[in-house]
């Protein structure tokens, strides 16, 4: 299927370089997310009704994992507030042209730290308190403030959105999974950047600011750390940027050679599976473990979900990957492998998702009827019992889900060996065996 | 700065702090009574303060499970104070004084400490003067043991014993049933030509006299709502807490005052025709009215009316006598 390019409409490109509608976007959610730490912090303890849990982990929680990132990429990522006021505060302006001389310390981030291991550490923390963080109000409002002011702090101290490109928890796997999504931002004509003076897009000019991302568009080869902010829609002389629809998967053709990349697929794997057993299994001592944060019980099941992550799961793989001989250094194998893991972690989340979002699906409407629990009832919806949605098509929609990603994988792990030059069948195995666990987990 | 930025900014301002602002403004404005377990603080605030005659607006929430809301001798409904949802009762005081009000759903073991106080002032009146209690005038020590010396071998029948009463010089009273354990009656008929068995039917007979069937389904009611927990449904101390209880007085007992702390957490067994034929109604009414110190059974005197607690101990004493049959 060829790329449809959208930016073609003189609508969606006006609409994307003016600033306003982005704006308008902008503001409402800050004034969402700011309201979601109050009742966070003031509403009522009791999770089901609080709008913090209601609305951040199963609303958004639903709409990011599945429709935002399959099918936009990076689009929450687009609207999302939290690097905002940092933003602002490091440009000295919301919409005027930028100055020459920074107004922060404007520093570079430490090579070290060009990486997503502070993202795959960040995930992981907020994953080893995730009971205790999808449940509790107030410590949810504290990580979302937490998160507001790390933005804030990163701003002044280094250039661009060091928090979302280095640090959010979140930001690493949405990057790793827009790899899959039908929609890409690219340039149009290569030799167009090439002859570009002073490559505005990059560094800013009088029509904008330089990627916040820390991208080069003309470089753009994949979606996983484009931010689709749009500045370089506004800043580009030649207008060479482009938003495309284009098929499903698109970036994973050329397989990643990072390690970061690599292990956060494992991470995303692996914590779906772990989730799907402490949330939605039977086992009660597994549940107790995970929810009684600090105690004994709780730090076995850290080690166990930490070696699952970062050894069992990896370690089958490199096994499998071991019974094909080839002279393409391991390392390099494991890496471009990998990417067949993205689109089966994808619907694994997918699948994972669909069990809790459809049964507390119905807490959203008593939540936004009384938001802060003060007795309210907005909408009429305050007394809306609590009724599972969908239960019918549960099962099947997600053995569809994992099926469907098990195809996908299988397809993708394919092509990268090809690109490697190697076998896929070890993969695939692998693949198959570890949607077989999650089938057992889920149904 | 031109004027978009300017108007940009203000903008966001004023929606930060709006949304900062406009919550906090309406949240402190709104008092609302939180309901969690003991554990975790019982009710907050656990005192307010009404006016005699002027309408007292809650508003209740429960920040961890179900939990209910009642005022102790007060005419009302309970009602349920429910997860992150608020509740909202009008309650109007007619008589100064403190009243206590109480959780009504069986919240935790330790739900019975979930009690607060409701001061109602009324500048026209004083809060009338309580009236002692029976225990207190008969010089009852509530805490010693009193048991009976001997009990009946078999089930005593009130239907028997009226047809013995008819000759006998029996002091049918309330006030004498009110004074008088099972067993200190038992005692009183010694000097009668009756067998050990027909003095047992006779005492029956005289507890059943009582006893209308009105306080049975009335003291029914209020054990089911209130004591069952702890003593159980058929009275035999074995309630859903129980072990729960024994558990905590184990725990203490090892800092506290050793196997006696351990066993006065074991609820009292109301099926041990010992401790409750030799128990009199004004032995169980301090009991109730006081609770027992140091152990978990709570005071129910700021709880309970007199009707209703001589309406409970009716039905306590049916765990032992066969009634209206």
């Amino acid at each position: 299927m060829a790329k449809i390019e959208l930016t073609r409409s003189l609508f969606v490109k006006n609409t994307l370089k003016s600033r306003y509608p982005q704006l308008a976007v902008f503001i409402v959610m800050l004034i969402v997310y700011i309201f979601a730490i109050l009742a966070g912090l003031i509403g009522t303890p009791v999770g089901s009704h609080n709008f913090s849990i209601v609305f951040v982990w199963i609303a958004w929680w639903a709409i990011l994992i599945l429709i935002a990132v399959p099918f936009f990429g990076r689009g929450w990522c687009a609207v999302c507030p939290i690097p905002l006021p940092g933003e602002w505060l490091q440009r000295g302006a919301v919409l005027s042209p930028p100055d020459k001389r920074p107004k922060w310390l404007n520093l570079r981030v430490p090579k070290m730290f060009r990486n997503i291991w502070l993202q795959n550490i960040s995930f992981l923390l907020l994953a080893l308190f995730s009971s205790v963080l999808l449940t509790t109000p107030n410590i949810t409002g504290i990580v979302l403030a937490a998160m507001l002011f790390a933005a804030i702090g990163l701003s002044t101290v280094f250039e661009r959105r060091a928090f979302c490109r280095y640090l959010c928890p979140v930001g690493g796997f949405i990057g790793l999974y827009s790899q899959t999504a039908p929609i890409e931002l690219r340039i149009k004509d290569k030799q167009v950047c090439v002859k570009c003076e002073g490559k505005p897009c990059y560094n800013g000019s009088q029509a904008g600011y330089g990627c916040p991302w820390d991208v080069f568009p003309g470089g753009l080869t994949k979606n996983t750390y484009c931010g689709l902010c749009m500045e370089c829609i506004r800043t580009c002389p030649h207008d060479n940027i482009a938003v495309n629809l284009r098929p499903f998967s698109a970036d994973l053709a050329k397989p990643s050679t990072r390690m970061d990349e690599a292990f956060k697929a494992f991470i995303m794997l692996g914590s779906a599976m772990i989730y799907a057993s402490v949330l939605l299994g039977p086992w009660g001592t597994l549940k107790d473990a995970a929810y009684n944060v600090g105690s004994s019980a709780w730090f076995v099941y850290t080690f166990v979900f930490l070696t699952i992550i970062f050894g069992i799961l990896p370690g089958f793989f490199t096994l499998g990957l071991l019974q094909t001989k080839d002279s393409t250094p391991l390392k390099q194998r494991f890496a471009s492998l990998s990417t067949a893991l993205i689109p089966l972690g994808l619907m694994f989340w997918v699948a994972f998702s669909l069990s809790f979002v459809l049964t507390n699906a119905s807490y959203i409407l008593a939540a936004l009827s009384d938001p802060l629990g003060l007795g309210w009832n907005l909408f009429g919806t305050a007394n809306a019992a609590w009724q599972p949605m969908l239960t019918s098509i549960l099962a099947p929609a997600q053995t569809l889900a994992l099926v469907g990603g098990l195809i996908w994988s299988a397809r993708t792990a394919q092509k990268a060996a090809n690109e490697v030059k190697v076998s896929s069948i070890p993969v695939i195995v692998y693949c198959f065996i570890v949607t077989s666990i999650m089938l057992w987990l889920l149904l | 700065m031109k004027r978009p930025e300017l108007l940009t900014r203000i903008l966001i301002t004023v929606a930060i702090v709006g949304a900062v602002g406009a919550p906090l403004y309406i949240w402190s404005r709104t008092p609302l009574i939180h309901a969690q377990m003991s554990e975790n603080g019982g009710w907050s605030p656990d005192v307010l303060r009404a006016e005699v005659g002027k309408p007292l607006h809650l508003k209740l929430t429960s920040d961890d499970v179900m939990h209910g809301f009642a005022v102790g001798q007060m005419d009302m409904e309970r009602v349920d104070v429910e997860p992150g949802k608020v509740t909202n009762i009008t309650l109007t005081f007619d008589k100064p004084g403190i009243y206590t009000f109480f959780c009504t759903r069986w919240c935790g073991l330790n739900h019975w400490r979930m009690r607060g106080t409701i001061e109602v002032n009324d500048s026209s009146s004083d809060p009338e003067p309580a009236s002692i209690p029976l225990y207190v005038s008969l010089h009852l020590d509530i805490d010693a043991p009193h048991d009976a010396a001997s009990i009946p071998i078999d089930q005593p029948s009130a239907v028997r014993g009226q047809e013995l009463a008819t000759d006998l010089p029996v002091d049918l009273s309330a006030e004498y049933y009110r004074s008088h354990s099972p067993y200190q009656a038992f005692n009183d008929l010694a000097n009668t030509a009756l067998t050990d068995s027909q003095r047992w039917d006779v005492v029956t007979y005289l507890w059943q006299l009582n006893t209308s069937k009105e306080s049975l389904v009335n003291g029914k009611q209020l054990y089911v709502q209130n004591c069952a927990a702890c003593h159980g449904e058929n009275g035999a101390g074995n309630g859903v807490f129980a072990d729960d209880l024994k558990a905590a007085g184990d725990a203490s007992a090892q800092t506290m005052a050793g196997a006696q702390s351990m066993t006065m957490q074991t609820p009292a067994n109301f099926t041990d025709p010992t401790r409750m034929l030799g128990a009199s109604p004004a032995l169980l009414q301090g009991k109730i009215l006081r609770g027992g110190m140091g152990t978990g059974m709570p005071m129910w005197g700021s709880i309970f009316t007199d009707d209703q607690i001589w309406d409970l101990i009716a039905y306590i004493y049916s765990f032992q006598f066969e009634y209206h049959k």
